[in-house]
């Protein structure tokens, strides 16, 4: 999708997607412990989903309705609804979205449908179906039921060779990088560290590795230069923060230079170049280095 | 409502018929969208080329450092103030709000224009979701206020409104389809064009064609995308074209797993399309398959026609041609972006032409009579996710680059080389400037289940680094990058510009990745005037009125006008 992502879905497309929502009072409270339902936008500040959230269904009308669909329908459809043997997914099926209580599936099941055989439900059966079909969350951000259990999938000795040809002339297993399997025990944020020092390790989650920020060097005709801490730079202005704590900003001139200096450049040049599997290796290699 | 708060609604009135004698009474007549974009603005784009080329060239490369700003107005969404407010002693008196909308809920979220906006007869037309505001063109003076009470849905963005007479149309992320009278604000009607409980949003800027309103769908969950056509008086449906096959032996139907695979499989026009006046095809983007990501639930096939350029009939909506810019997209790069129309020259032969760079980093020159492609090139220096082109000349997608348990290095990052921000034409020059950005990301597949997840779930793409964020220039001849301007940046994920103009007067404007709004050689990039105004949120338009051209940007909740100082 364009936009936040887009934003975009970075949006995607577009790209701030984050909102809050006022509601009343009471509904809040009613959905303020419920997960959000789906869609972008769906920071919870009053506790609403961009998409309804079902209520809970009666326990026992669940209980009936899973035993229901696992000895009548999970056989095709799966038994957590999701598609299965011939059978379609029923979590984002239209029909099954639209329905409430029974009311739309009812018919289907009554009658059948394309490949699918009538069945013989009671009302009340098709209800508590429907109690079992609305029990799951669905949303466009599908949460991942059956994580893999590591990433470490590379090859440590490949990895130790390619460590030191590609970073040693920075970086030393021995020295700034001795424990730093201990340091950052969470293996995707070290791989994302070292990949790109200051990478976030995942949506929300701070990152563990704090590069240094670069420095700049301003020199005006006929001026000594001027050096510090890089705050901004655009096509116009250049401010730096000097060594003594002062904040200079410059209006940038043709016959002004500015050199930035930025530690994490070959990191950046790296990535032109790496194979996936370089990166899979020194991960495991350093995963090592506790 | 008392005296005080319905006062500025008469003076609204009276500026509205002061505006223009000639169409006061009826609004805009569609065949003014034919004309070549100037002084107004009446369309999502401009004009049906898309090109955003304005022949207006009174703000030129000689005296554009005299531009300075001629108004700002602040825009305030939601139901209005529950105490009717005061004219304050300073500042700009609020007009009258009228609160429409099913649903009982407010989304307080930060209000960002990030749509086109319509200049008609000296009126400013400008949304945000669930929200519509007319403004005098002049002075950027508030005349009304619709606001629309949502039932939910992802509240991205709002892309704009369309035209026809005195009717204005826009659409909300509750999926309803809305006309005001565009004279007052008020409601004449509302219509649902989607299921809300499939969870559609709308986020589209309608285009009204001749009797057509024509607007797409969104949704980021597994569903079906499409293109619907809208009476303007009655708002009865008049077609409705889907991006995906929906009953057995629909074309395409081949290139899915199965129909279910299919009729859940995206395709969503985000984006307001181009029209042909002469071949009288409405020529548009679609977004990408979906799932978005765990795409084997999909098949192995092309998955038609997500992802394409598609030409539709648009008396009847029934598809002249398309062509597929990502086969089995599986990144979430749409190929909605809205496509340009060029009249140019390829090999010495005049020739109907289609223009369009595309998120997944490639650009193509496309025949617009026949879908013929004639020109493919990547624009993008890192995309790393194809390996060449097919005999199609669509990019060659490397299946390892897709995503992996332990990461894949993929540029670009899920936002795509480039995205919505909308791409300009100059005939001057003859390149399409786009707003583009290099970015690397780590795909993690994070469901193993080989039935893969539901929308847009079973990876978590984080990200690298950005290596920078650029307009580039290319030539539709060849496909060739004329020039890059890249902005310089601290460091850090910067983004990318967001959408630009260019003009008789020699001028590309833009905002960059760094709260300034600026003017540009087109034929260099070489930069002439800016002002920060902070992030820049849409793409810039410009329009005259009272004998003056304006230069129109927004800022979040801020709308800009710049003109020359007088």
């Amino acid at each position: 999708m364009i936009a936040c992502a887009a934003v975009a879905r970075s949006r995607t497309l577009g790209l701030s997607c984050l909102g809050v929502w006022a509601l009343s009072a009471a509904l809040a409270a009613q959905q303020g412990a419920t997960p959000p339902e789906g869609g972008r936008g769906r920071i919870s500040g009053a506790g609403i989903g961009a998409y309804p959230v079902r209520p809970p269904g009666d326990p026992a009308a669940l209980e009936r309705g899973t035993a229901a669909f696992k000895t009548n329908c999970a056989f095709c459809h799966g038994q957590d609804a999701r598609g299965g043997d011939g059978g379609p997914s029923l979590l984002r099926s239209a029909l099954v979205l639209a329905d409430q209580s029974g009311e739309v599936i009812g018919p289907v099941l009554e009658q059948g449908r394309g490949a699918m055989p009538k069945f013989a439900f009671k009302p009340d059966q098709v209800a508590d179906l429907a109690v079992f079909l609305h029990s799951f969350r669905v949303a466009g951000y599908d949460v991942s039921r059956q994580k893999p259990p590591t990433i470490l999938v590379g090859d440590v000795k490949a990895g130790q060779a390619y460590f030191n040809e590609a970073c040693g002339s920075c970086h030393s297993a021995s020295g700034d990088l001795r424990g730093v399997a201990t340091r950052i025990t969470d293996e995707r944020a070290l791989q994302q560290s070292w990949l790109m020092p200051g990478s976030m390790a995942g949506r929300g989650a701070p990152p563990p590795a704090k590069p240094r920020p670069p420095t700049v060097t301003v020199t005006e005709p006929g001026q000594p230069p001027v050096s510090g801490t890089l705050g901004r730079i655009d096509d116009f202005v250049v401010s730096l923060t000097t060594a003594a704590g002062e904040y200079r900003s410059f209006r940038i001139t043709p016959r002004m230079k500015v050199d930035v200096s930025d530690a994490l450049a070959p990191h950046r040049d790296l990535l032109r170049k790496y194979t996936d599997a370089d990166i899979h290796n020194v991960t495991a290699f350093l995963a090592t280095l506790k | 409502m008392t005296m005080i708060r319905s006062a500025p609604r008469l003076v609204a009135v009276a500026l509205v018929a002061a505006a223009g004698a000639l169409f006061a009474a009826d609004g805009l007549d569609p065949a003014q969208i034919l004309k070549p974009l100037a002084d107004a603005w009446p369309t999502y784009s401009g004009d049906y080329t898309s090109r955003r080329y304005s022949t207006l060239a009174e703000i030129n490369q000689t005296n554009v450092k005299r531009l300075g700003l001629a108004w700002a107005s602040r825009l305030v969404a939601g139901p209005g103030p529950a105490v009717p407010l005061r004219p304050p002693a300073f500042g700009p008196t609020p007009s009258e709000t009228t609160v429409g909308g099913v649903g009982e809920n407010d989304f307080v979220g930060a209000t960002a224009v990030k749509g086109g906006v319509l200049a008609v007869n000296g009126v400013l037309y400008v949304t945000a979701p669930d929200n519509v505001w007319a403004l005098d063109a002049q002075d950027g003076r508030e005349l009304w206020h619709f606001y629309w009470r949502t039932r939910g849905g992802t509240h991205i963005g709002n892309r704009g409104a369309a035209m026809w007479g005195n009717h204005l149309f826009f659409v909300t992320p509750d999926d309803y389809l809305i006309s005001l009278d565009a004279r007052t604000g008020r409601e004449r009607w509302h219509k649902e064009i989607a299921p809300f409980s499939q969870q559609y949003f709308l986020t589209s800027a309608p285009v009204v064609v001749g009797d057509h309103v024509i607007v797409g769908t969104g949704n980021d969950l597994d569903s079906a995308g499409y293109l619907q056509s809208f009476d303007p008086e009655s708002g009865e449906l008049q077609w409705k074209w889907y991006a995906v096959p929906m009953n057995p032996g629909d074309p395409g139907l081949e290139t899915w797993k199965n129909l279910d695979a299919a009729r859940n499989g995206g395709g969503h026009p985000w984006l307001p399309g181009s029209y042909d006046p002469e071949t009288k095809l409405y020529i548009f983007g679609t977004g990408n398959p979906t799932p978005a990501y765990t795409s084997a639930a999909r098949g192995d096939g092309e998955n038609l026609f997500t992802c394409a350029i598609v030409a539709l009939h648009v008396d009847t909506g029934k598809m002249a041609w398309y062509f597929q810019t990502s086969p089995h997209d599986t990144h979430d790069w749409d190929s909605a972006q809205t496509p340009i129309l060029v009249d140019g020259t390829i090999n010495g032969k005049p020739r109907k032409l289609v223009v369009t760079a595309s998120r997944n980093g490639y650009y193509f020159t496309i025949d617009r009579l026949t879908g013929e492609r004639l020109i493919t090139s990547k624009f993008s220096d890192t995309a790393n996710w194809a390996d060449g082109l097919n005999d199609k000349g669509q990019p060659r997608r490397i299946p390892a680059k897709d995503h992996h348990v332990a990461g894949a290095l993929v540029s670009s990052n899920n936002s795509g080389a480039t995205n919505w921000p909308p791409q300009a034409f100059s005939p001057d020059t003859g390149l399409l400037y786009v707003p583009s950005a290099e970015a690397y990301a780590m795909y993690y597949l994070t469901e193993t289940d080989p039935r893969g997840a539901m929308g847009l779930g079973g990876k978590d793409e984080v990200s690298v680094a950005t290596m920078g964020s650029y307009i580039t220039a290319i030539d539709y001849k060849t496909g060739r990058t004329a020039w890059r301007h890249r902005f310089p940046t601290a460091a850090g994920n910067v983004g990318r510009a967001p959408g630009l103009l260019a003009t008789a007067g020699k001028l590309l404007f833009g905002g960059d990745i760094s709260g300034n709004f600026f003017a540009m050689d087109p034929a260099n990039g070489s930069l002439l005037w800016h002002a920060r105004i902070g992030g820049v949120s849409n793409a810039p338009q410009t329009y005259k009125v009272g004998g003056r051209q304006h230069v129109l940007v927004a800022a979040g909740d801020t709308l800009y006008s710049f003109a020359l100082y007088q």
